[in-house]
């Protein structure tokens, strides 16, 4: 069994990437309460992760040329796992993860668009290491904590949002309904709390939302970059009417303005999204199958009490996932394992817990993309499918395929360390599983993993068995059905 | 109606829970369930097809007046005909291959297929299509529902995905589909070699045929993992494959490449699932026979001009089928970007060495005010339900009673297809 409090565990399984050797030493002696503070609480302690890059007693990162990150996808992908991986603000990489299938942008369409560099740099840019505005991921890591209305707000003035969605063909002559229709479906209320006149309407209050490129911009010159900008001219001016309240006095229309005072429109409509009470039960919704349980679905009264946090904290993001870590319904005992990891959990999970000695983060990207979650390339603006849509025998053996090419890079060292506790079988097993740890076998499977630590003939404990035994231990582990539960 | 996405995924688990319950397969199993039998290829468009810019009205002169600049140019259609209502129809110029299946006969084209108060959200109306069920889009697939009428035991490989997302339409009860995107990576890797390899093989299957009762979301994934290893073998088989053709290299074309290999190693997969993507296209369709609608339609055109001519080239073709559909059509008037929203009715086609090629259905009228429209002649009108094509695949091709699969009988007005 783990050596985490097993509530603990469960915590760091759901608002982290599971626990690797510095988490141990971290959280061991805290209370699942005190552990629910400092994941939250992660804004005092220093985003130093990125300068661990490199460091030999971490994982690794590979490139052909300058590790460039936030110029180069595969870089960025690269970065981003080291992160998940090594991060003293676990919860913050979760927020960032929660939040890029939320607003699904694919590099793909924004690589065509505007160049493979222009595209990484949308998406990962770190503020201030080039000049512009900072990549899509980053507005998540900065403000995925804080109030929703302002993240939205962000991500509907996001040059990579803007172009993932067609924002700067949205113009008074032809309104564009891309954006308009998905910030109802998908970044609010949700199918069934807006009509098709509201999208005609939500596409006309963006018109003229807009990217500009800056000065002498070139999509190969790494300080060129692209931003949002207000195109008064392309504003269609006269008032917007939708089938829910705009304002709170109840009042439904979006007021004519005048071009230059058209941007308001938008804020107005995205402000009414973000508090209406269908927006916060969705959202709450979506934060029971993150962090609670895709397994059951989603009590009322966790919905209805959700909503209310969110509503009352002038829609803050912070408090909201405070009070569902700490809830009656997250601590339910039954609540764990009851949620089917993402590829990037999981591939950050095993790493954590089985070792990455030598082993580089560029070795998953293909694997990733095989499990199907290429990170920063959702299959479309609807995000990944969640839950059991991850698995299909293709993705699962992407998973039991991945286990053993980690298993295999640390063959040795997990012998070295598991050997003095190779007496048996039975404690290799036993000690094996106090740092892989599947949801709790039942006795088939366990019979099984036993046979096969025997099959190998009597049990000597030679470094050359164990050697053989151990990794092959892992590669099941990780690979078994039981591991793929969070 | 509240229906998230993310509610449709929950009610993915309980509908797909009891996958591959089938016990290990046998390739005389295969042959009970019908080699040499019928197959079906299922070719999803995803994103929403232009249907109005894949088969052309190109007579209509508020095509023109509605499309400026996106509309194929009368001159470079291909033309193939009249429809009942005497709309002169052609061909996208970069569907040649196309054309040339429907000139030898074999190609159905459904025009204004749909349902009524059409969805125009993307993830809505393809699980409507994939349920066939307008009003309850959550449930099973209608073609998950036809494979659980398959005789117990059901082959492992009684259908084949070739993408990485089981498809809606695929969601069964009883039984698993597998996904095999790339039969040359569906294999098991170890970090040993030989004999102990081979037993953490034996191992995980052992792992995975636990039942795990009370634990139905751990036997959902143990029937993954079941599926996988049970088919590795036979999915091996089908991995070296040299076609008659030479296949575009893109992802469409490999993925019916691979099905083409599965058929004629005679896998005996009753279903494949392929699919194809790009196809919202809001933006920069281009005209004609250049731009990014061109470039979906070559795509589209060549892989299924390579596909029907290898297993022509096979003798196979009057067992094989296959569907092409999209999750809606497109609005009739372009938009500001050269390109068109979501819209309401689209296109089917049906071809195979069984299918009564032609036209079906009549195309819409595009002036406005005309009862061919809805949505203030924003968009096009079904005319012809989706599901009456379906009845005939199921009944006419199948050979199985499609009034329990799709919850009714849609055979009558369908298009005679077969």
């Amino acid at each position: 069994m783990s050596q985490l409090d097993p509530d603990v565990d469960h915590l760091l399984r759901r608002a982290a990437f599971g626990a690797g050797p510095a988490d141990v030493e971290i959280f061991r002696d805290m209370s699942p309460g005190a552990a629910v503070a400092h994941l939250v609480d992660y804004a005092g302690r220093p985003d130093d992760v990125d300068e661990r890059i490199g460091r030999p007693d971490h994982v690794q990162v590979s490139t052909n040329n300058l590790f460039a990150p936030d110029i180069d996808i595969d870089d960025a992908r690269q970065r981003w796992m080291f992160r998940m991986v090594h991060t003293r603000r676990p919860l913050q990489e979760k927020m960032a993860l929660f939040w890029h299938n939320h607003f699904a942008t694919a590099y793909s369409k924004l690589a065509a668009d505007s160049g493979t560099r222009q595209a990484a740099k949308l998406l990962a840019a770190k503020p201030g290491s080039l000049r512009g505005p900072m990549g899509q991921i980053e507005l998540f890591r900065e403000y995925g904590l804080g109030s929703y209305r302002d993240l939205l707000f962000r991500v509907a003035q996001d040059a990579a949002m803007v172009i993932w969605l067609d924002g700067q063909f949205n113009t008074r002559a032809k309104p564009q309904e891309n954006f308009g229709r998905e910030i109802m479906e998908l970044f609010s209320v949700g199918v069934g709390y807006y009509t098709e006149p509201d999208v005609y309407a939500a596409a006309r209050v963006f018109t003229g939302w807009n990217v500009r490129k800056s000065e002498g911009y070139d999509d190969d010159d790494m300080n060129a970059y692209q931003e949002f900008v207000y195109r008064a001219e392309d504003h269609e001016t006269s008032e917007k009417s939708f089938s829910f309240p705009i304002y709170s006095d109840g009042s439904k229309t979006i007021p004519s303005r005048s071009e230059s005072a058209g941007m308001q429109d938008g804020i107005d409509l995205i402000t009414a999204l973000a508090v209406h009470p269908e927006t916060a039960r969705r959202l709450a919704r979506k934060f029971w199958n993150f962090f609670v349980s895709e397994i059951h679905p989603p009590d009322p009264a966790f919905v209805t009490a959700t909503a209310n946090v969110y509503l009352q904290s002038g829609t803050r993001i912070g408090p909201v996932v405070y009070s569902i870590l700490n809830s009656p319904w997250f601590n339910d005992p039954a609540m764990h394992h009851a949620r089917f990891s993402w590829p990037a959990e999981f591939v950050a999970r095993a790493i954590k817990e089985v070792g990455w000695q030598n082993f580089s983060v560029d070795k998953v990207r293909a694997p990733l993309a095989n499990m199907g979650q290429a990170l920063y390339e959702p299959p479309n603006v609807g995000g990944w499918p969640l839950g059991a849509g991850w698995f299909s025998t293709s993705t699962m053996l992407a998973r039991s395929n991945f286990a053993a090419a980690l298993a295999s890079s640390q063959k040795n060292f997990i012998a070295v360390n598991l050997q003095p506790e190779a007496s048996t079988p039975q404690a290799l097993l036993a000690a094996m599983l106090e740092r892989v740890t599947p949801a709790p076998f039942d006795s088939q499977p366990q019979q099984a993993l036993l046979n096969y630590l025997l099959a190998g003939g009597a049990w000597s404990g030679s470094e050359s068995q164990v050697s053989t035994r151990a990794a092959g231990l892992a590669r099941l582990l990780v690979a078994s059905s039981e591991y793929q539960l969070v | 109606m509240n229906r998230s996405r993310r509610l449709f995924i929950r009610d993915g688990v309980a509908t797909v829970t009891l996958g591959f319950a089938a016990p290990a397969f046998l390739a005389d199993i295969a042959q009970a369930q019908g080699i040499p039998g019928r197959r079906l290829v299922v070719v999803y468009l995803g994103g929403g097809n232009d249907s109005l810019n894949t088969l052309v009205s190109y007579q209509d002169g508020s095509y023109y007046n509605r499309r400026p600049t996106i509309g194929v140019p009368a001159g470079q259609v291909l033309q193939v005909g009249t429809d009942a209502a005497g709309h002169a129809l052609g061909l996208h110029p970069r569907l040649a291959a196309l054309r040339s299946i429907f000139n030898d006969g074999r190609l159905a084209l459904v025009q204004r297929t749909g349902y009524p108060n059409s969805s125009r959200s993307h993830f809505e109306a393809s699980d409507i299509w994939g349920t066939a069920n307008p009003q309850n889009s959550t449930t099973s697939g209608w073609l998950g529902r036809y494979l659980d009428t398959l005789p117990r035991p059901v082959d492992a490989l009684a259908a084949w995905n070739t993408t990485d997302e089981t498809p809606r339409a695929l969601k069964s009860a009883v039984t698993g589909v597998p996904a095999i995107a790339n039969a040359a990576t569906y294999n098991f890797g170890s970090p040993n070699q030989g004999t102990a390899a081979q037993q953490e093989r034996n191992t995980a299957e052992v792992m995975a045929s636990n039942p795990a009762p009370g634990r139905p979301h751990l036997a959902l994934l143990n029937g993954a993992n079941r599926g996988a290893i049970e088919t590795l073998d036979r999915v091996a088989q089908a991995r070296v494959y040299a076609p008659t053709v030479a296949y575009p290299n893109n992802g469409f074309a490999l993925a019916l490449r691979t099905v083409a290999g599965a058929i004629v190693r005679g896998i005996g997969s009753k279903v494949y699932w392929v699919s194809t993507g790009g196809y919202d296209t809001h933006a920069q369709q281009g005209a004609g026979a250049g731009g990014g609608y061109a470039n979906l339609m070559g795509t589209l055109g060549d892989g299924l001009g390579a596909f029907y001519t290898d297993i022509r080239n096979q003798g196979l073709l009057n067992d094989t089928a296959v569907i092409v559909f999209s999750e809606f059509g497109r609005r009739i008037s372009e938009n500001g970007s050269n390109g068109t929203d979501h819209g309401a009715a689209g296109l089917m086609m049906v071809l195979g060495g069984g299918v009564r090629g032609g036209l079906y259905g009549t195309a819409a009228t595009l002036s406005p005010g005309h009862p061919t429209l809805e949505n203030n002649s924003g968009d096009v009108r079904y005319e012809t339900d989706f599901r009456s094509v379906y009845a005939r695949l199921l009944d006419d091709w199948l050979g199985v009673n499609s009034v329990p699969i799709l919850n009714g009988d849609f055979n009558a007005g369908a298009p005679a297809i077969f």
